[in-house]
């Protein structure tokens, strides 16, 4: 820029941020943008939470305790939305936002209005998310959403209007992920300080690039999907009605397209919050760059031709189930070796056990088993018994809160100095990931035996044979829940105050993130950082 | 501003932006009106109209600001680079879109019909459900839902609606042309004949679907065919609409005299949009009208 008289607008670098409301509200700051995804992640937790821990407290005994039949099918749908959409992306976006400019030397996202719209759309999005989950308690509201997220018809053509408002909102997910991806994968191409290669860079940065070029290629094919529902739904048209040459599986397909993907969406970032910790706590480099970089690669590619695995039961033909079968199991290929990246990487380290780290390793062990169930699922005719049991639960909900949740509870802990300038309690911080990994363990690992035994999924009432497993998974469940609000008031203590933290913040820390001081200035590198 | 000591500090970071909440109020607005208006609820129709209006404000304040700061050389050729990969990856997720319209298109076609007339090995669905259903294309499905249509033939107004939209690409390009030896002539009669071309695509499309509808029987009802064939070529329309409304905005600032021929981002992504329109065209063509 050439002159201060051209461009007032701009005039604020030299000052702090923009006071009050406009702040937030008309943010443009990645920083500031970040912590508004990161706590609106947080409100979003609680509330999936909240609906999770009703589901189960229904479950705890055979009957109908609490719930109706068809409430109990809304919280089902809107607990996994609610997580996945609300808690899980926005949270990993929140941590792209905050650290993807610090770890690159850039000063802020390459788009930053765009950015703040990304952000903004979500309240929205989950506005019209708990509209489709309330809209049935008013007079002329129609049925309640019993399909659970994955919105298959025939059932999602027959409830009320609460369906027209999910679809909608997840238009606007949609819409929300790709404006940040494209952001992202921008920042990520035109943003690093001069002299970082794509080689050099973080290991989150590349998981980041990952997700969002995946993002960009099956979002908008589950947007077409939940249009032609719509379409199907009020306009006449015979997508997946047979009657009119259609077929409902058609459905099956778009969804589980976006819908495999989606789980490498949300399990890597948090891959790449543990490449950022291991080294730092077991102060060793990273062990194999690049097979990392080539086996997320390949996660890509590969992840996008192995949807089927979730329709085995549909009725396809051989040829089809070998093919997504040795599909499915070759993709366990690469998403092990990051595994073992990890695991060489901590081999004689000498490591510490901050809770960052503790999470890591619990990741690593119960992340792994989940893998292995997955491997169980993937076989066809084993699948064939286990599908859309309580089996099917307990798998991916090993992979999904070690393997996604728990890497983010792990980053906000390594990285809450960084931004607050403050040191967490670390004592607290401990007894929460002990009863929050204790209490997962207790919730789903019996689910697993619940499944094998021929407990079916998503149905309210279970035959006797299943009450004791049921009670242990709810009292851990509970546990697990309640856990959370340690994790809050420790969230909020650090923010309130505590041990100033240095800018290198733990020992071991490597990379451009820890060159700014604690909390880091207003705007980013206002100066390009110098590459060696 | 005392730029010069600093390495990045010439990428442009805009101040506090009033337009994306805007933006997400009127969207918010505008799907929940919707959502209500299509289950008839009276008001949701009122909600419709004020997300509208309040998006389209919001799209004048938003690309007017950006074509204010462009104009008071606010921005430096890294922030261009960011503009401009920011489109082309809009464009790719917008392949995707499309691509799950083609998607369904083929698997109907190749994979839902043939096992309806009883090929494979789901081919009990018709001995069982739809006994005297052969599988063809176009096709209503078993039912006839929507009863009897003749289909949109290729060589009468789609080959003409092909023929106009190449041309039109053509003459985007010549603009494009005009702009880079800086003729401003050129450049704006290249955009008035893209627009006009534009604007008679979609004309003839709607005169196609009026035909459809009133003499051929084919309709949004009608079956899968029905079904694919409005979807595709509808959701193609309203992006040609689209697009020839942004054409209409750059040229309105081609004759402002705002590009020059090293700066015109604006202008080289919505030529990158109508081609990219173009081409889903030339799918459309091939797999819709014409196999
Ligand atoms: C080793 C790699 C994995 C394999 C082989 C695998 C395999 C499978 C298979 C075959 C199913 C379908 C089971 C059925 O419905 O009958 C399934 C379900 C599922 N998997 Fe995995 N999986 C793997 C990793 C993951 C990861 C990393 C995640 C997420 C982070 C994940 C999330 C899910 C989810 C959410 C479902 C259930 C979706 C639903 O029906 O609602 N899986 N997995
Ligand atoms: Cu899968």
């Amino acid at each position: 820029m050439s002159t201060a008289t051209l461009a007032p607008a701009n005039d604020h670098e030299h000052h702090g941020p923009p006071r009050g409301m406009r702040r937030w509200l008309m943010s443009t700051n990645h920083k500031d943008i970040g912590t508004m995804y990161l706590i609106f992640a947080l409100v979003m937790l609680f509330l999936g939470g909240a609906s999770a821990m009703l589901i189960r407290a229904e479950l705890f005994m055979p009957g109908l305790q609490l719930l109706e039949p068809d409430l109990y099918n809304n919280l089902v749908t809107n607990h996994a939305l609610i997580m996945i959409f609300g808690a899980v992306m926005p949270a990993a976006a929140g941590l792209a936002n905050w650290m993807i400019p610090l770890m690159i030397g850039a000063p802020d996202m390459a788009l930053p209005r765009m950015n703040n719209l990304s952000f903004w759309i979500l309240p929205a999005a989950a506005t019209m998310l708990m509209l489709s989950f309330v809209v049935p308690f008013f007079p002329g509201g129609g049925s309640q959403i019993n399909t659970g997220w994955t919105l298959y018809p025939p059932l999602s053509l027959q409830v009320g209007m609460s369906m027209d408002f999910l679809i909608f909102a997840i238009h606007l997910l949609g819409i929300s992920s790709v404006l940040a991806s494209i952001n992202i994968i921008v920042t990520i191409f035109n943003m690093r300080a001069p002299g970082m290669n794509l080689m050099q860079m973080p290991i989150f940065v590349w998981t980041w690039l990952v997700t969002a070029f995946l993002l960009i290629l099956v979002v908008p094919v589950l947007a077409g999907g939940v249009t032609m529902l719509l379409f199907d739904r009020h306009f006449g048209t015979s997508f997946f009605n047979a009657a009119g040459g259609g077929d409902p599986v058609l459905f099956q397909h778009l969804f589980w397209f976006f819908g495999h993907p989606e789980v490498y969406v949300l399990i890597l970032p948090s891959f790449g919050v543990l490449a950022s910790i291991i080294p730092t706590f077991a102060r060793k480099p990273l062990f194999g760059y690049k097979s990392l970089v080539g086996s997320m690669i390949a996660i890509m590619f590969i992840g996008m031709v192995v949807w089927a695995h979730h329709q085995y039961t549909i009725g396809m033909s051989l040829a089809a189930v070998s093919y997504f079968m040795i599909g499915t199991i070759i993709i366990s290929i690469p998403v092990g070796l990051m595994v073992f990246n990890y695991i060489a990487t901590m081999w004689r380290g000498s490591m510490t056990f901050e809770t960052p780290m503790l999470f890591a390793v619990a990741i690593l062990l119960m992340f792994s088993f989940g893998g292995l169930t997955g491997i169980m699922l993937a076989v066809v005719p084993a699948d064939m018994q286990y599908h859309d049991s309580m089996f099917v639960v307990a798998h991916f909900h090993y992979v999904l809160l070690p393997g996604a949740v728990f890497g983010l509870f792990a980053g906000v802990f390594y990285w809450l100095p960084k931004w607050t300038g403050n040191m967490y309690d670390e004592r607290l911080a401990k007894i929460f990931f002990w009863i929050n990994v204790i209490g997962f363990n207790l919730t789903f690992f019996p689910q697993h035996f619940l499944g094998l035994a021929g407990m079916p999924r998503r149905i309210i009432d279970y035959n006797i044979m299943f009450t004791e497993f049921n009670m242990v998974s709810s009292v851990g469940a509970m546990i697990f829940g309640l856990s959370h609000l340690l994790l809050l008031y420790i969230i909020i203590k650090t923010i309130r105050g505590g041990k100033p933290a240095s800018a290198r913040v733990w020992e071991g820390a490597n990379g451009l993130e820890w060159e700014l001081p604690s909390p880091p200035p207003f705007h980013s590198w206002t100066t390009a950082p110098q590459i060696k | 501003m005392t730029t010069a000591e600093h390495g990045h500090h010439d990428y442009y970071i805009p101040d506090a932006s009033p337009w994306p909440i805007i933006a997400m109020l009127s969207v918010f607005l505008l799907l929940c009106g919707t959502a209500l208006a299509i289950n008839d609820v009276g008001f949701g129709i009122w909600l419709v109209v004020i997300g509208l209006i309040m998006l389209s404000v919001m799209f004048f304040g938003w690309f007017g600001d950006v074509v204010k700061e462009n104009l008071t050389d606010c921005y430096n050729a890294q922030v261009d680079r960011s503009f401009r990969q920011g489109m082309l990856w809009f464009i790719a997720s917008e392949v995707f879109f499309f691509i799950s319209f083609f998607g369904a298109l083929f698997y109907i076609r190749n994979i839902a019909l043939p096992w309806l007339g009883g090929v494979g090995y789901l081919g009990a669905t018709n001995e069982l459900l739809y006994n005297q259903f052969t599988a063809q294309w176009p096709s209503a499905g078993p039912d006839n839902v929507g009863g009897g249509f003749t289909p949109m033939g290729a060589w009468g107004i789609p080959a003409m609606n092909t023929l106009i939209l190449l041309t039109s690409g053509a003459t985007v390009t010549w603009a494009h042309w005009g702009l880079k030896i800086n003729s401003h002539r050129q450049l704006v009669a290249g955009l008035g004949a893209t627009i006009a071309l534009g604007l008679l695509f979609v004309i003839l499309q709607a005169w196609e679907y009026s035909h459809a509808y009133h003499e051929l029987n084919l309709t949004l009802n009608s079956g899968v065919y029905g079904s694919t064939f409005y979807m595709l070529t509808g959701f193609h329309g309203f992006h040609v609409t689209m697009g020839a409304i942004m054409l209409m905005a750059i040229m309105v600032r081609a004759m402002k005299g705002h590009f020059s021929p090293h700066n015109h981002f604006a202008f080289e992504a919505v030529a990158w949009y109508w081609h990219f329109v173009d081409v889903v065209w030339l799918g459309l063509f091939v797999f819709v009208y014409w196999l």
